[in-house]
């Protein structure tokens, strides 16, 4: 509308005008934004109420007819929980059905009504590191009754796989995480919604988890995109869990210390030091300059505590791969790297 | 760390100073979260490039939209007007400390009740000039968690502009300024950016007092050491003072969650915080519950209460209070939050369908006991049994645990002003010792002196009531049109009215409700013609309350207190010049008052008399006693 009033000639003031003007509308729409998303996301309140555990958590809607999306933990181990809307309705819930592998639960609200604002789940956005996004969530329980849930803002600071690293986060899900720079993921945030400045649903607050190795807190979401297909399966009745096929991840045991010319000590105890008994001559080992009686304190960076962990960490290289091993010589720190044979 | 000044209040600070723009800027690099962000979308779009390794900073300015660099350029001038307020708290002998806010010229500034509790009564105050000041203590609000100190040594302070945090929304962006882990060693504010990400907010009391009402939540770092230190709405406006975190698993540091108790708070008990007073919260004498169908009803009432008087019973349905609709507990509770003792509020119930309007007058919240013999309450340990959340009252508030940062000196928690290593006090300044007096119930009687002889200067100006000192006849016909005669003397009140005589002998021991269901005029008149004649210190006790709406109006009364016996007294002065305007007499606790106000003045031989007595007592007005003419006898 208003471009049409200026003449080409001041196009550059026009286009500057245009920016301001849109950083003016964007800034003004930031509240709105936020109205907007305040009745899609509910307070889910259930088991829990010991220990570490709070009894509630966040959800969203998904579908008109009242199904919500949540976090599988704890505060669904009801029968029922209650479900409590931003205008202070209350509504019981039952579940639906859950993913673990995605942390995922689907609830259905007891209610009639088919007329619950709601996500779309077919219309995510899929956004990069440096996006700037809202995180909604019922933290810390603050908001009560017909209060609406905490909103703080932040930038997203990757998007990786959170078990990149095995062993550092406690968590079945497997898949790519956003990592945000703010403190999204408290006490009770787990189901809320990260949103993009213009509302549109960006991922799931993920549960509380705490890094083993750093003992710090990761703030992070599930994109929508992989939590979309499997929430309407749910939804559908088209659905089923993984919960009942999956297993752990088995160890390929795709390389053994022998393929590289190490023997080590008979393992005789639960952890027995990863000591070398000896080293065939020729091998890869031996090039490379180990000796017996060394003792394989990191591969690749992990520590390795004992045998069985070497084993294992020797199971996971792909052909081809570079080993780096840090041994102790005597009182000496050693690095030496040798090279997995190709397949 | 902080040196004491050699000589006068003023020093400079202990280290070099550095120009204020070098030291803000740096800072505002580095805490502004938004500015880093704004600038790396606008990177990763113009050069499709990694944030990191990007060229000099010229070119990095070429790239960034203009938008944005205007954008930050209101911050850093917002920021660069708004910090010289900011005060660094810093208790005597190092043993502590936080941050406050200036909001007048003259030197008073705002901060948390637990900072000051842990300073003591002076303080060092360091602002971003440079320069450290000496600082006394002026009053408290321990339930609030709101505490008022004096800078001295200046009568030209950079001071904050208030704002009205009624009228913050959810997605406005704040500053949080204050002295963060005690960072300010050089006294320049940390400045911390964020969102405000909760609005009427209600924080259980951390043990029984430090209870947070109608506060504003923000994801702006909040940390120790910004303990009563400013929130600022993004066009530079106090809105808040930031007090308390929620922080659960993660350890006592921000974790995205801050409170800040809203300046419309304050903004009420202003004054009763200039009294010196400690100052109490309120309370309806009624408790409200939740019923399944979201209703609100009174679950509990004390008969004693203004609220049970007014009509209020157990199972009445609240529809509104202080105009706002009540919806939740939470927001009864935020509505008693920020009200003190004493203020009249209007309520509305509904009973069998019908709505009733009334106008309650709030009950204090602690016995006189609480506050009075200590005058710095000490802090439970860490709040109370959790319970079991509900979606009525789902917050547990010892679980997470809610810091609210305990005074120092109790060495078990990890104190929100930080502790350091506590030395000697140096000693307070000779010239600023009379600015502080010690009595029980107060935070410092000093100032609450300065205001009764403000007031008493304006009652003296009402002209010489001492003498002559014989009876007063004042006599004229109420609004039905019947004569009366009033007649006060030194010992005793006379009213002929009408057919009708009543008669109060001062020297009986028994107060009487004279005439009766008049709540005691003929007592209240005594009292009148006491504070007249032989002024404020004359009674028992004396002392400033602070402020209130007259009779739920929109006129702000002074209110002086004064106690004989069991008989108490509030006088309201208008302001502006200060007049008596009114007052209330209560024969005894727990009875609806005598209440007297005057309409206009007449002056006659140098001494001004109301035209009027408006008299009201209970839900019915008694009778207005028109004032036609005033005889003052000898002895």
């Amino acid at each position: 509308m208003r471009r049409s009033f200026v003449k080409p000639a001041f196009g550059l003031a026009a286009l500057l005008l245009a920016l301001l003007a849109a950083a003016r509308a964007e800034a003004a729409s930031l509240p709105e934004t936020i109205a907007a998303v305040w009745p899609k996301v509910v307070k889910i309140y259930g088991a829990g109420g010991v220990g570490d555990l709070e009894p509630y958590s966040t959800g969203f809607f998904v579908t008109a007819e009242g199904h919500v999306a949540t976090v599988w933990n704890h505060v669904l181990d009801a029968e029922r929980v209650t479900v409590v809307l931003n205008d202070g309705r209350r509504f019981e819930a039952r579940l639906t059905g859950a993913e673990p592998t995605l942390d995922l639960a689907i609830l259905k609200l007891e209610s009639d009504q088919g007329n619950f604002p709601h996500f779309d789940l077919e219309d995510f956005a899929d956004v990069s590191p440096g996006t700037r996004v809202l995180a909604f969530s019922n933290m810390f329980g603050i908001a009560a009754g017909d209060e609406p849930v905490s909103v703080v803002h932040g930038v997203i600071a990757a998007k990786t796989p959170l078990a990149a690293r095995r062993g550092v986060y406690q968590t079945t899900y497997r898949g790519q995480v956003y990592v945000i720079d703010a403190v999204t993921n408290n006490s009770g945030a787990g189901g809320g919604v990260v949103t993009t400045w213009d509302g549109r649903l960006v991922g799931m607050i993920g549960k509380e988890l705490r890094n083993a190795q750093s003992n710090t807190w990761v703030n992070y979401a599930i994109p929508a995109s992989e939590l979309a297909s499997m929430a309407r399966q749910i939804i559908t009745g088209q659905f089923e869990s993984t919960a009942s096929r999956r297993k752990e991840p088995r160890n390929p045991r795709r390389f053994d210390p022998l393929d590289f010319g190490i023997v080590l000590v008979p393992d005789v105890v639960l952890r027995t030091p990863a000591y070398v008994d000896a080293v065939l001559p020729g091998s890869p080992a031996a090039e490379a300059g180990l000796k017996p009686d060394d003792l394989i304190v990191f591969v690749n960076g992990e520590l390795v505590q004992s045998c069985r962990a070497l084993k294992n960490a020797f199971g996971w290289l792909e052909p081809g791969e570079r080993l780096r091993l840090t041994i102790r010589r005597g009182n000496r720190l050693m690095e030496m790297e040798l090279k997995a044979p190709p397949q | 760390m902080i040196q004491t000044p050699a000589k006068g209040s003023r020093s400079q600070a202990p280290r070099d100073r550095r120009p204020p723009d070098y030291a803000l800027e740096p800072r505002l690099c580095l805490t502004s979260r938004s500015v880093r962000a704004i600038a790396a979308v606008a990177l990763t779009a113009v050069l499709a490039a990694p944030v990191a390794g990007v060229g000099p900073v010229p070119s990095l300015r070429a790239a960034v939209a203009p938008q944005v660099l205007q954008a930050q350029k209101q911050r850093i001038e917002t920021i660069r007007r708004i910090a010289p307020s900011v005060v660094a708290i810093f208790a005597r002998g190092a043993a502590g400390g936080g941050s406050g806010v200036l909001v007048t010229p003259d030197g008073f500034a705002l901060t948390n009740f637990h900072v000051v509790a842990a300073a003591g009564s002076f303080m060092k105050c360091g602002l971003n000039d440079g320069n450290l000041y000496d600082a006394v203590i002026v009053g408290v609000d321990p339930t609030g968690d709101v505490a008022l100190i004096k800078l001295l040594g200046r009568d030209d302070f950079p001071c904050a502009e208030l704002g009205d945090s009624d009228t913050v929304h959810v997605g406005d962006w704040v500053f949080a300024l204050g002295n963060p882990f005690l960072l300010a060693t050089d006294f320049q504010p940390t400045v911390t950016y964020g969102m405000v990400s909760g609005v009427h907010r209600y924080q259980y009391p951390a043990g029984t007092v430090l209870e947070y009402a109608d506060c504003i939540q923000v994801d702006a770092s909040i940390n120790p050491g910004n303990s009563g230190g400013p929130l600022f709405d993004s066009r530079g406006l106090l809105i808040g003072i930031n007090g308390r975190i929620s922080t659960g698993k993660r350890g006592r540091v921000n974790s995205g969650v801050g409170y800040a108790i809203s300046i419309n708070q304050i903004k009420n008990f202003w004054d009763h915080l200039r009294s010196g007073r400690i100052v109490d919260h309120a309370t309806l004498g009624a408790t409200v519950r939740t019923q399944s169908d979201g209703t609100i009803i009174v679950d509990s009432i004390l008969e004693t209460s203004d609220a049970y008087r007014r009509g209020l019973r157990l199972g009445d349905e609240i529809v509104s209070f202080a105009q706002r609709p009540i919806r939740s507990v939470n927001q009864f509770k935020n509505i008693l939050g920020i009200f003190p003792q004493g203020w009249k509020v209007p309520l509305v119930y509904r009973r069998d369908g019908r709505k009733h309007p009334i106008v309650v007058r709030l009950e204090r919240l602690h016995k006189d006991s609480s506050f009075a013999r200590r005058r710095r309450p000490v802090v439970p340990p860490h709040g109370r049994r959790p319970r079991r959340p509900s979606p009525d009252r789902p917050q547990p508030k010892s679980k997470p645990p809610d810091h609210s940062p305990q005074p120092d000196g109790q060495p078990r928690r990890l104190p929100f002003p930080i502790p350091r290593h506590p030395a000697k006090p140096p000693p307070i300044p000779e010239k600023y010792k009379h600015l502080y007096v010690e009595k029980d119930g107060f935070a410092n009687f000093y100032f609450n002196q300065v205001e009764q002889d403000r007031l008493t200067q304006a009652l003296r100006e009402l002209g010489d009531f001492l003498q002559p000192a014989g009876p007063w006849r004042l006599s004229g016909q109420d609004g039905t049109g019947k004569r009366f005669e009033l007649t006060v003397t030194n010992q005793a009140v006379g009213l002929e009215w009408g057919e009708e005589a009543f008669y109060l002998d001062g020297a009986a021991s028994e107060v009487q409700d004279e005439p009766p269901a008049s709540g005691g005029f003929l007592v209240a008149m005594s009292h009148w013609r006491q504070l007249l004649a032989l002024g404020p210190k004359s009674f028992t006790e004396c002392y400033y309350l602070g402020s209130e709406p007259l009779d739920a109006t929109d006129v702000r009364v002074d209110v002086l207190v004064t106690l004989q016996g069991s008989i108490e007294t509030h006088w309201y002065f208008r302001r502006d010049p200060d007049r008596l305007v009114g007052f209330d007499t209560w024969l005894a606790p727990h009875v609806d008052p005598c209440e007297v106000r005057f309409d206009r003045f007449q002056e006659t031989d140098g001494r001004r008399w109301p035209e009027a007595l408006r008299v009201r007592h209970g839900d019915s007005d008694f009778a207005t006693f028109r004032v036609k003419e005033i005889k003052l006898g000898p002895k």
